[in-house]
């Protein structure tokens, strides 16, 4: 078969594939769906001024009706506006964080895989350290030393998160490494920036988007704890994790201020999750 | 041969169905494996051989195999008539398996002792004997020295990692004789190993078909092996046996053009010549040609070839499943 | 002999991790902007107290000669004073770790006890309707908010349904148990004390339930691949050939090999199962070092926050040293070749 052909069969081979993963389906749907509600929130959502300080003394603590589809919060405010503003946040919180955690990662993974010796003992010895500490931990002193707010949680937890691409990414390349085409590249005179990015980094494509995809969702379930705890986003900056802190207090009576931002993380964890699951199925990967 | 041999595969059909598509993988294969004797199946890599061996064992799943006409009978039973229990009766007891890979047939986390002695135990169990743990370390310790390995106390102590490969391919044929099984099959014995290796569990084979009365069914790619130690040989091509006979026979006056093919391709050192291959390859065995299975790469195909040939005799105890005999006289 | 140079070249390996961790929280608690000993005490408090208090915890020392006192003190089990209670933070500490360990070590019970089964039954099961349950409440315990779920325990069994306790480890006002491990469920027994037992289990379930959810999961999936990666193992097939009875062949030749990987995940998770714990606690008011930490975080009680991390990786560390310890027993390559197989 020629070239064009083979990858056309390769494509074709993985659409079918995809169609019969309704996991990975499932999981981009549900991914979708929470990044357009948080991208076109402010036109979406009911009460759009409800995100700031805004004071409804009237309408507190009403249960789910038709006027407030998910009920309002303890000073009156539209829970359901507050959920898709909230989702804003955490998609940047996650998006932030992956984007400097993950070509750190791997940049490093792929350092330390490809020349070993004391890059690689470095690297890893600190890549242990880091493991060492509860993430959660680490960022809950982090914004206690700085003051707690959006990026220094972001900063927190970036600050750990690039640990598990790099022990990824050096495990994959410890096994490539053996393998004849960097010795091709090598012996053709290929420059080490070379083999690095444009032979090993391609072969962990796959790898690192599943990681990816699976890590969206549980940067947004730290953050979510941690604001939780009252180290994230302050208020009256609607965020997830704040939100069923605050309705915690109005258990069990008043549950869906607790519950819905509750399920909304969840659901927005889940859909990553699966989309990561998916992917992985998909791309064969099994060592994430 | 005379009487009954120990075990007879007739005209055995097996279908390999996945994803929607089925795959003709054995076309009415028949083999026979006396007592006393040692029979080889001969074939390359894909012609259905383990299909062969995995289905006289019971090992092979259903669905996705599907199996399609034939019997296999072992000492007059027709064993596909038998339920899973009674087959599983006579795994590991009346019939046993030697493994091709003495590294990975071994459970890395269990000594010899312990994986000998859980064989022996439900072996024992099935057979409805009874032997307490002094008796089967006994028996262990009797079996490791009929393949000639000393000091078994310390071999049963010992984890797979810790001995060498031919070592352990001992080992797989000692757990294959612990019930004094009558008919013993080797998947590609000796294949992991050096070829000094190979040639002293070669040996060993023999000396226990001779004295112990076995019957040896013996799977392989290796011509070598074959003219070594069988006595009888069978040739099998895409699923379907394509010739069979004494060793001697076959090997002095191959009929079938691709038994004659196999033998041109082993290297000869004396006389010269280049090394010659087959053309083609293995037919696709979900749209297998409709008659002879080898006629697309055979040398002497006629039209005739389309329908399938039944086996000729050729010579005494010797047959072909060919049109085109009076070509390869 | 060569596990022993494993074991040795593991605890070597602990002790940089615990050093490279003391420093990277000494930089991190000294890096904070403003003055600790002003926050401590307050905005009324004079300028020599708080200058007697900066002497006091040796904040007018250099850095370098502030780490120095922390390593050693760390070497030999001090951990400072807490800036708050004014009470070595090693007190204070001590006090709520026996909470937090019994906690930690009644979820690793249940997530072994309940993952491993769940994931050889959903391998044997592939792909059957067993097989996509376990799935599902593997990805459910991965997504859910642990926090989340200890709400709505907390709500669930505790006010709705009546039948467990919500906050606390005992009932307040029952009679003393005495303090031997620091863990209620072994101390009562040992004192044969079943009421008690009884009544701290009652108030283990919820927060170790809340905690294993995402930890059971993982288990049951790492169990799930590995015994599928072991059904494909030669060895397999030929038990199987030599007839070894299906059960046996399950539970004793498969699992024991792919017991492995659920182990050493399970090292690896402790982190993040720390992490939970920190949550958990607080919302069933569970007396432990988590909560100690939170407090102290919320205080800016640096030398608490130190002495919590400390312990936190001082756990991680020992549980990680523990898998290695188990893993050799287990798998005989290990122990033999000397290495991570």
């Amino acid at each position: 078969m020629s070239q064009a052909t083979a990858e056309v069969a390769a494509t074709s081979r993985r659409w079918r594939r995809f169609r019969r993963n309704p996991t990975a389906a499932v999981g981009l749907a549900i991914v979708a769906l929470v990044v357009l509600a948080a991208i076109f929130a402010p036109w979406i959502s009911p009460y759009p001024d409800h995100v700031g300080a805004v004071v409804n003394f009237r309408a507190r603590h009403q249960p789910p009706s038709a006027h407030y589809w998910l009920g309002t919060d303890n000073v009156g405010r539209d829970i359901l506006t507050r959920v898709l503003f909230g989702y804003r946040i955490s998609l940047i919180l996650a998006a932030t964080v992956l984007i400097f955690a993950v070509p750190v990662g791997v940049v490093l993974g792929l350092l330390a895989g490809y020349f070993g010796g004391w890059t690689e003992t470095i690297i890893m010895r600190a890549n242990d350290i880091a493991l060492a500490i509860p993430p959660l931990v680490m960022a809950l002193a982090v914004t206690t030393v700085l003051t707690p707010s959006l990026v220094h949680s972001m900063l927190a937890i970036a600050a750990l998160w690039w640990t598990w691409h790099t022990r990824l990414i050096f495990s994959i390349v410890r096994t490539l490494r053996q393998q004849e085409f960097v010795e091709a590249a090598k012996t053709l005179g290929a420059s080490r920036f070379h083999i690095l990015f444009r032979e090993l980094l391609p072969n962990c494509a796959s790898a690192i988007l599943v990681k990816t995809s699976l890590d969206f969702g549980f940067v947004i379930l730290v953050g979510a704890a941690l604001s939780y705890l009252g180290l994230g986003v302050q208020p009256p900056t609607p965020d997830l994790g704040t939100m069923v802190a605050s309705g915690a207090d109005f258990l069990p009576e008043r549950w869906w201020e607790s519950l819905f931002p509750g399920a909304a993380i969840l659901v927005a964890a889940l859909g990553f999750n699966l989309l990561g699951d998916g992917l992985r199925d998909l791309f064969d990967v099994e060592s994430v | 041969m005379s009487e009954e041999p120990l075990l007879a595969v007739e005209r055995l059909s097996i279908d390999f169905e996945t994803e929607g598509r089925v795959a003709h993988i054995l076309r009415e294969v028949s083999l026979e494996v006396p007592a006393r004797r040692h029979v080889a199946l001969v074939g390359e890599s894909g012609c259905g051989k383990s299909v062969t061996m995995r289905a006289i064992m019971g090992l092979l799943t259903t669905p996705p195999a599907k199996f399609r006409g034939g019997e296999i009978r072992f000492d007059g039973a027709n064993l596909l008539r038998l339920s899973g229990r009674e087959r599983e009766a006579l795994r590991g007891t009346a019939m046993s398996m030697v493994f091709q890979d003495p590294t990975s047939s071994l459970n890395p986390v269990f000594t010899i002792g312990d994986q000998m002695g859980s064989i022996l135990k439900y072996a024992d169990r099935r057979l409805k004997r009874s032997r307490n743990a002094v008796e089967r370390k006994a028996r262990i310790a009797e079996v490791l020295g009929q393949v000639r390995m000393a000091d078994p106390e310390r071999i049963s102590r010992a984890y797979p990692v810790m001995l060498s490969g031919g070592m352990r391919q001992r080992i797989l044929i000692a757990m294959a004789l612990l019930s004094e099984p009558r008919l013993l099959i080797a998947d590609e014995p000796g294949t992991a190993l050096d070829v000094t290796t190979q040639a002293q569990i070669l040996k060993l084979l023999r000396e226990l078909v001779e004295a112990r009365g076995l019957a040896l069914l013996m799977i392989t790619h290796n011509l070598g092996v074959v003219r070594e130690s069988a006595d009888h040989v069978f040739v099998m091509y895409a699923g379907c046996v394509v010739e069979q006979g004494p060793t001697h026979a076959v090997f002095a006056k191959p009929r079938h053009p691709y038994t004659r093919a196999l033998m041109a391709c082993i290297p000869k050192l004396s006389g010269g010549g280049a090394m010659r291959g087959i053309d083609g390859s293995l037919p696709d065995y979900s749209a297998p040609p409709p008659g002879c299975r080898f006629e697309p790469r055979c040398p002497l195909a006629v039209s005739a070839c389309l329908k399938a040939p039944p086996h000729f005799e050729v010579a005494q105890g010797q047959s072909a499943a060919c049109w085109r005999l009076e070509a390869t006289e | 002999m060569e596990f022993v140079y494993f074991l040795i070249r593991r605890v070597l390996w602990s002790l940089l991790v615990l050093i490279g961790l003391s420093i990277t929280i000494f930089l991190i608690a000294r890096v904070m902007p403003g003055d600790p000993a002003r926050m401590a005490l307050g905005p009324r408090a004079s300028q020599q107290q708080v200058q007697d208090l900066k002497v006091k915890m040796g904040l007018n020392l250099s850095l370098t000669e502030q780490y120095e006192r922390f390593a050693v003190g760390l070497a030999h089990g001090d951990l400072g004073l807490s800036f708050l209670t004014k009470r070595p933070v090693n007190d204070d500490i001590r006090e709520t770790f026996a909470a937090t360990l019994e906690l930690v070590l009644v979820t690793i019970v249940i997530a072994f006890a309940i993952g491993v089964p769940l994931g050889v039954v959903a391998a044997v099961n592939k792909d059957g309707w067993i097989d996509n349950s376990v799935r599902l409440l593997t990805i459910f315990g991965a997504v859910m908010p642990s926090f989340l779920l200890a709400l709505l325990l907390q709500v669930l069994a505790g006010y709705v349904l009546h039948i467990l306790p919500t906050t606390g480890r005992i009932t307040p006002d029952s009679p003393v148990i005495a303090n031997i491990t620091g863990l209620l469920l072994v101390d009562t027994l040992l004192k044969g004390d079943l009421a008690g037992f009884w009544d701290a289990l009652r108030h283990l379930f919820l927060p170790a339930i809340a905690l294993s959810a995402v930890t059971t999961g993982q288990i049951a999936r790492i169990t799930r691949a590995s015994m599928i990666d072991v059904a494909k193992q030669d060895y397999v097939e030929a038990a199987r050939a030599f007839g070894v009875p299906d059960a046996v062949r399950i539970f004793k030749y498969m699992l024991r090999p792919a017991f492995v990987p659920p182990m050493t995940i399970m090292g690896l998770e402790f982190a993040s199962l720390i992490g939970n714990a920190f949550v958990v606690e607080l919302v069933f008011v569970w007396p432990g070092m988590a909560s100690y930490g939170v407090r102290s975080i919320l205080q800016k009680d640096l030398n608490a926050l130190m002495g919590v991390v400390m312990i936190s990786g001082l756990f991680f560390v020992v549980a990680n040293l523990s898998v290695d310890v188990l893993v050799g027993v287990v798998d005989p390559r290990v122990r033999i070749r000397g290495m991570r197989a």
